[in-house]
This record gives structure tokens, C-alpha cells and sequence, in this order.
């Protein structure tokens, strides 16, 4: 496979709200959910932010840092459980609003948090087949998690974009695999504004076997084994799964640090593998090797193997790093939090 | 506003493109099609804004324009782009940091939109720069 | 060109008058101001109606017809007209009857203005008076008519050091000039700290900095100045009419604290009048904000660009100052029925030239000036009045 990573950018919105912050208001205790998810905050859009806004900017990033032609993408893909639109793609605003419209092909993706790698997939298979010469593939989200479920406390918003092409890459990507069912774990009814879970039926049936059978699927396919790469990233709905999950894979804690953003700023969905990749990505160096599978409930996840060029150092700087991203939030409390997120039905 | 009016203008506003009269070099945003010094004998051509610029003067709005009464208070401004034209927008900011020479830069965020039912509009506000 | 006078005006209350309706206070003013002039409507040569929005306030255009019928010309066939320039429409049907009788095109002609805006919503309201400025590219940003006023004060501040206290001067001011107009929407002192902890509308101006919603008309009787005389023994003679545009949004106006259209109309109007601002001995401006006025009376050349923060707070610009300014009690506190404020200006003008202003009369009124602003600066009308042709 002669495709990889020419460039990313990532958007992360300025408010956090803290668990404590959210579990005051259910009377719940706030330390057993930090210890139960290992999360501390989540963060929150402003009241002119969505997905589609949050894509924007993440898109531009990643034109930005490898100064990219716009004009030479050819396929844009938005993934996200939260399109602004049930019918109206995200991923024509985004097009637009980068300057690659109209000589392109643009659709939108939803497969819960893993729509924004599978649209990964997709540039990959057009790239290397010559039908395009670049790709780029979004997963961003401004997720809802019902008020006093247990979602609420990791619901984040932020968005990661990748473009996808043959030269001048920063990271090959090497392989991919993917374990798909039909699981329902999760779901979201049209014009529902929440949605239903599992529960605890979510981790193994779900999380736990896809994430593992893909993970595993990969190495096989590629003869490779933990040890060989330097860093992993696995889907983090909270802290602990990802944590757990690498643990079963025999990964260890300092392999997935880089990449375990979660804590710090809640599940972005669409966008939670991509955002622990880019971190990873912006302190990579030549010569090292990226483990990534992502999750998407109903479900089914996808496992990448990469590695990372010299090219990486030459445009790393050229847009926000996500530690960039990730200071100097501004924290609010509850109330502004669901005004924010229109929870305050008026 | 209407769907088609929106439209029309709607590369415009998210890419801050404006026109360039090669006759005099006025830039000029909002984008006219007649250079208002060269008026028939101006040739203008589509231009691009970097984004960058800096605050003119700003007011923080309490009552609201008809759509907007959810986002109130916000701050609305007048941006004076590096290029030389000024515009009207929104600054995005810690309320008691606003001030007149603010330096700022384009965003990408949510204007409005038509009902619960009808069209979003999107375009281009402004955060500051950073140090 | 002829010389033109005034022989008879008219004005209703202004407020919010919920019994009457948009036709009932034209044909109220319109009588008014006939019986003034003792003119028959048999001698009216042509009716000039300004609105700035029928449409959206009551669904209705096709005004100058509606006038016309209800003010019992129709049967005559009257030609009337409906003009518009946002806040300015009043000052436009002035100018615009001026011309017909300037020319020599009629003789007598009635010019009006007539706003009904309280049928509606507050926030239909906002949005119809919003239309003044540019849609596309003020509108579309959430801009408002106090956001758009608010950053000129706020630059004003910031360049020549006006406060939030000398703003309020001018409401403090305008509302106790409206204690002696009976007409006026408002007839109450106010203080400065009524003004400064009143509600912030758009940062620096509070609900007390800006101009209310009302209902209202008034008209003129307009003849050319050598019959006159048949009519009344106070003829007040029209020595300029001027009116220029500007740009329709603020943000490409030149000197964002200036209204340029208020200086190149001036600068007409002087010239025309064969006078200079010294030579004026009040005016009604167009104080729809305080900043407004303060901007202005430098605009107008009556202080120097910077100076006008101190004017109302010296009393410089009081009745009994050197230079008053809004005798009516201005947008502020008479009200600004939209259509209807250019030509109660006129209206103003005519009593306080002629001594009929009652308690709030000037001594030695002689020259006067009015001054009538659409949307942010984009129409400027200026007219100047006297008592001598």
C-alpha cells in the first residue's frame, strides 16, 4: 500500500465543563465517576458552533499545516453522529468553506465514533486505485448524552481531519483491517435528540470483542505484534476502556499516553481515535510506528498500522497542535453548559 | 433571509472573498462589481482575504437582532482587514477583553438560522489573534 | 428657481396611540395644517407622503393613493406621491414638495410624513427599521440600529474622550424640552443617572440613550413665496433645501464617527442659504441616539468635531443657550414616528420663527436649521428656514 497521511488538523472548542460540575447537579459523587471513567472534563461548544463549524476549522488546519491546493482534493467525507442536517451533507459546507469545491466527490459518513475512519478507508481505496489524487476524510461531533445519564459525563465536541494521498506523506499507512456486526450497543432514533445505550452491554459484546477482534485481525494480516510499534491509540469513550483494552492486547500504559486525550477532553466521537492520533502524530518522530482502532457502536471497528516519515517534522508546526488546542479553556457551569448545548428547550 | 439570497453570497462569506479593482488596487469587502472610485472605467477581479486584521470600533449588543436574541450579549464589530476594506461582524472573545485595536482573525462559526425547520447560515466571525 | 415659504402646519400627538389608526393621523395632520394655512383643498396642487414602511408595519403600500382618497383629494385627482428614505422619508417628502413649488411645476402643495408602528411586535418593528441599513452585510451580522450607533459612540469615546455622562446630557436635556410640547410622546424630567441605569440596549447606550417607537404624522403647507401672503401674515421662508447620500452601512463610511452626508448636505444647504453656521440660531437634529446629536452638531459645523460631548452637558445647546438644539424635544422625547420627523422639524421651525412655541420659544429666533438622517448616514436632508426670504 502505497497511501498515507499527508496532512491533519484538529479543532477543539474553547469551554469545559468539569464532572463535578455535572455530577453536583444529579447528586451524584464526583469522585467515583472520575475514578469509574477517568475523565476529568469534557468540552463544550459555543453557541455558534456545531459539527459542521467544528469540521470547518479542522479541515482548514490540515489544508494549513502541508499547505495543501484545495483544488486537488478529490472525495471530501464528514463522519459525525451529530450532521447538523438529517438530510443536507456537512460535507458540502466543508468543501466550500476550503475552496475544493466543485471538481470533487462529497458524501456524508455516520457509524457512530468510527465514521471518521471508515472515511479514512475510503480515501485510501480512491487514492491508491488513481481515481483521486487527495482525499480528505473528517470525523467531528458536538455529541448529546441525555441529561443525568452516565454519557453526559463524556459528551465532548471536537474534530479531526486527515487528508489522505501518495506523495509527500508524513505517515505510510501500512495496513488496514476491520471487524464489523450488526450489535446493537447504541443506537439514536431519527429526530430523537439523545441517545439509548446498552448499559454495560456496551463493553464486552461491544467495545471489548470489536475493538479486540479487529486489533488482532490487523497483527495477524501483518505479522506484527504489540512490541513492534511505539505508540497505540484505541477508541476512548473514557479513560478506562482504552486503558483495559490495550492491556488485553498487551500494549503498555506508555505506548497509549500520548495518544490518550480523553481525560482531558471527553469522547469527541466521530472525532476520539483521530484526535489521540493527532496528538500522537505531533510528537512522533521519523521512523515510528502508530497503532490505531477505532470503535463505532452498532458496530464494528477499524485497525491501521502506520508509520511516520521525516516529512512529519517539516510541517508539524505549520497548525495547532492539540496541546495548543487543549489549553486555556474557559470552564462554565451547568447552566451555561445547557444553553450551550440547547438542552433548554425554549 | 432567503435561501437564494443566502446563496449568491454564500462563497463570499465563508471564504471572505471580496474583489480587487486592478485599476485603482482598491480591495474591497463586501465584494461590489463596480470599484466605487473608478466606477465604469474600474476592471474589478475576485479576491481572497487572508483573514487578519484588527478591531475599528465594537459594541456589545443586549438586545438582540431577530434572529440572534439566543446569542445575546455578543460582540459586534467593525474589522478593518489588513488589506485596507472594513466590515461589520462578530468578535468572539472574553467580554472585558474586547478593545479598539484588537488584533483578530477569521472563524468559522454558525450565524444563524431560519426556524427549527428551515436553512443554517454560516459564515465568518472573528477571534483574536494570539500573542 | 422661485422662493418658496411655508403657510401652515400641523401635527398630531406622538406616542403610542392605539385608537388611530396610519390614515386617521395623516388626514388629522393634513387638516391641521390646511386650516392653518387657510388654504381650500380645492387649491392643493399635489400631496408628498413620507413612510418608510407601510409594508411591514401595516401591510400596506400604494400610500400616496391611500392618502389622497382618505384626505378627500382622490375625487379631485390629486397627484400624490409616497417617498422614501428610511428615517429620512419625512425630510425627502419636504424636499420633494419644495422642488415641485421651487420650479414653478405647482404652486401649493402639502408635504407629510406618517409612520403607525406600534401594530405590530417589538421585534417585527426592530426588524423593519433594520432594513435601513445594509441587509447583506450589517444585517446578516447581527447588527442592530443601537449596535450600529453603539460602535460610533463607542469610537467617539474613544477618540475625543466623550463619556457615558455627556450622552446622557442630551436625553436629560431633550426630555425637558419635551415638558413643554404638548405633543411630545414624553413629558417628564429625567436625570442623568435615569439615563446611565436605565437597560443596556447595545454597550455604551442604555434604553434611555435611544429614540422611542411611536405613532404619528404631521404635514406642511408649502406655497411659493409671492401668494403667500393671501394665505397668512406669517409667512416662514424655505432658504435652503439640501439632500446627499452616503454609504448605506457604517463600516464603509470614511471616519466612522462622522455621517459625511450630514457635512456635504450642510455645506449645500449654507451655501444655498448664503449663510454659515454661526448664522443659525437653533435647530432639530437628528438625535434618533444621543450620539446621534452629539455627532451631529459637529457634522452641522455648530461645534468643532470632537467638541460635541460637551455641548448638552454645558448647556451650550439648551434652550437658552448659545446654539438650541431641539426645542421639540428631538427623536428623543417628542418621539420618531419615522415618517413623520422630517417635517415636524419643519413643523417646529415654523412655530418657533413665527413666536408660537409657547413655553419652550426662543428668544430672537430668526434662522433656523433641521436636520433629518436615514439609517446610519446613508440620506442626509438639511433645510433652513427664515423669517426674511
Amino acid at each position: 500500500m502505497s497511501v498515507g497521511i499527508v496532512s491533519y488538523g484538529a479543532y477543539i472548542p474553547r469551554y469545559r465543563i468539569r464532572v463535578e460540575e455535572i455530577a453536583k447537579v444529579w447528586g451524584a459523587n464526583p469522585n467515583s465517576i472520575i475514578d469509574g471513567l477517568m475523565v476529568y472534563e469534557k468540552s463544550v461548544p459555543d453557541l455558534d458552533e456545531d459539527t459542521i463549524t467544528i469540521a470547518v476549522e479542522a479541515a482548514r488546519h490540515a489544508i494549513n499545516r502541508a499547505g495543501i491546493d484545495p483544488q486537488e482534493i478529490g472525495a471530501l467525507y464528514t463522519g459525525s453522529e451529530s450532521h447538523p442536517y438529517a438530510v443536507k451533507p456537512s460535507s458540502t459546507v466543508v468543501a466550500e468553506a476550503i475552496g475544493a469545491t466543485p471538481n470533487l466527490t462529497v458524501a456524508d459518513f455516520e457509524f457512530a465514533c468510527k465514521a471518521g475512519t471508515a472515511a479514512i478507508q475510503t480515501c485510501m481505496g480512491m487514492v491508491d486505485s488513481g481515481m483521486i489524487k487527495l482525499g480528505m476524510a473528517i470525523g467531528a461531533d458536538v455529541s448529546q448524552g441525555a441529561p443525568g445519564d452516565a454519557l453526559e459525563y463524556t459528551a465532548a465536541a471536537g474534530g479531526v481531519a486527515y487528508v489522505i494521498g501518495k506523495k509527500d506523506l508524513v505517515a505510510n499507512i501500512e495496513s488496514t483491517y476491520s471487524f464489523t456486526t450488526d450489535t446493537p450497543d447504541f443506537w439514536r432514533r431519527e429526530g430523537m435528540p439523545y441517545p439509548e445505550h446498552g448499559g454495560r452491554f456496551t463493553g464486552e459484546p461491544g467495545y471489548f470483542k470489536h475493538v479486540a477482534s479487529a486489533a488482532q485481525g490487523l497483527m495477524n494480516k501483518m505479522g506484527t505484534k504489540p512490541s513492534d510499534y511505539d505508540y497505540a491509540i484505541f477508541h476512548q469513550p473514557n479513560g478506562k476502556f482504552p486503558t483495559r483494552v490495550a492491556k488485553m492486547l498487551g500494549f503498555s500504559s506508555e505506548q497509549i499516553k500520548p495518544g490518550l486525550v480523553v481525560t482531558r477532553l471527553g469522547n469527541t466521537y466521530s472525532g476520539s481515535c483521530m484526535m489521540g492520533l493527532a496528538a500522537t502524530l505531533d510528537i512522533a518522530k521519523s521512523g515510528d510506528r502508530i497503532f490505531m482502532t477505532s470503535f463505532g457502536s452498532g458496530a464494528g471497528s477499524d485497525s491501521f498500522s502506520y508509520t511516520v516519515t521525516d516529512r512529519i517534522e517539516e510541517i508539524r508546526n505549520g497548525a495547532p497542535s492539540i496541546e495548543k488546542l487543549l489549553a486555556d479553556p474557559i470552564y462554565i457551569n451547568y447552566a451555561t453548559y445547557a444553553r450551550h448545548k440547547n438542552k433548554i428547550k425554549l | 433571509m432567503s435561501v437564494p439570497r443566502f446563496w449568491r453570497r454564500l462563497k463570499n462569506i465563508y471564504n471572505l472573498i471580496g474583489t480587487h479593482c486592478n485599476k485603482c488596487g482598491s480591495y474591497l469587502y463586501p465584494p461590489r462589481n463596480m470599484c466605487p472610485k473608478c466606477r465604469r472605467n474600474g476592471m474589478t477581479t475576485p479576491y481572497k482575504f487572508k483573514g487578519f486584521g484588527e478591531v475599528l470600533t465594537y459594541t456589545i449588543v443586549h438586545t438582540g437582532a431577530k434572529d440572534y436574541t439566543k446569542l445575546t450579549p455578543y460582540i459586534l464589530a467593525i474589522i478593518k482587514l489588513d488589506e485596507g476594506p472594513q466590515l461589520t461582524s462578530q468578535v468572539i472573545c472574553d467580554h472585558s477583553k474586547i478593545r479598539i485595536g484588537m488584533k483578530v482573525k477569521a472563524a468559522f462559526r454558525k450565524l444563524g438560522e431560519e426556524s427549527e425547520k428551515g436553512m443554517i447560515y454560516y459564515g465568518t466571525k472573528f477571534v483574536p489573534m494570539e500573542e | 428657481m422661485r422662493d418658496v415659504a411655508i403657510i401652515g402646519v400641523g401635527c398630531t400627538e406622538f406616542g403610542e396611540l392605539w385608537d388611530k389608526s396610519f390614515r386617521e393621523l395623516f388626514v388629522e395632520a393634513g387638516v391641521s395644517a390646511i386650516e392653518d394655512a387657510n388654504v381650500q383643498g380645492g387649491k392643493i396642487d399635489a400631496l408628498y407622503v413620507g413612510n418608510m414602511s407601510g409594508g411591514r408595519f401595516i401591510e400596506q403600500e400604494h400610500l400616496g393613493a391611500l392618502i389622497a382618497d382618505y384626505s378627500g383629494l382622490a375625487s379631485l385627482h390629486i397627484p400624490s406621491t409616497r417617498v422614501e428614505a428610511a428615517c429620512a422619508s419625512g425630510g425627502l417628502a419636504l424636499r420633494q414638495g419644495i422642488i415641485a413649488v421651487a420650479s414653478g411645476y405647482h404652486d401649493i402643495v402639502i408635504a407629510g410624513g406618517a409612520e403607525k408602528m406600534t401594530d405590530v411586535g417589538v421585534e417585527t418593528t426592530t426588524d423593519a427599521l433594520a432594513a435601513a441599513s445594509d441587509r447583506e452585510w450589517e444585517g446578516i451580522m447581527g447588527a442592530t440600529f443601537p449596535g450600529l450607533y453603539a460602535m460610533m459612540a463607542r469610537l467617539h469615546m474613544h477618540k475625543y474622550g466623550t463619556t457615558q455622562e455627556q450622552l446622557a446630557a442630551v436625553a436629560v436635556k431633550n426630555h425637558h424640552n419635551g415638558t413643554m410640547n404638548p405633543k411630545a410622546q414624553f413629558q417628564s424630567e429625567i436625570t442623568i443617572d435615569t439615563v446611565i441605569n436605565s437597560v443596556m440596549v447595545a454597550d455604551p447606550l442604555h434604553v434611555f440613550d435611544c429614540s422611542p417607537i411611536s405613532d404619528g404624522a404631521s404635514a406642511v403647507v408649502i406655497a411659493s413665496a409671492d401668494i403667500a401672503r393671501k394665505y397668512t401674515d406669517t409667512p416662514i421662508y424655505v432658504k435652503a433645501s439640501a439632500q446627499a447620500s452616503g454609504t448605506i452601512s457604517l463600516h464603509d463610511r470614511p471616519d466612522i464617527t462622522t455621517i459625511d452626508a450630514t457635512v456635504a448636505a450642510a455645506n449645500w444647504a449654507y451655501k444655498m442659504a448664503k449663510v454659515t453656521s454661526k448664522d443659525i440660531n437653533f435647530a432639530e437634529v437628528h438625535d434618533c441616539f444621543t450620539i446621534a446629536e452629539i455627532c451631529a452638531i459637529e457634522d452641522l459645523g455648530f461645534v468643532k468635531k470632537g467638541e460635541g460631548g460637551k455641548a448638552a452637558e454645558s448647556g451650550l445647546t439648551a434652550i437658552g443657550g448659545k446654539i438650541p438644539i431641539n426645542p421639540s424635544g428631538g427623536l428623543k422625547a417628542c418621539g420618531h414616528p419615522v415618517g413623520a420627523t422630517g417635517v415636524k422639524q419643519a413643523v417646529e421651525m415654523v412655530l418657533q420663527l413665527r413666536g408660537e412655541a409657547g413655553k419652550r420659544q426662543i428668544d430672537g429666533a430668526n434662522i433656523g436649521l433641521t436636520h433629518n438622517v436615514g439609517g446610519s448616514g446613508g440620506t442626509a436632508v438639511v433645510h433652513i428656514f427664515g423669517r426674511d426670504k
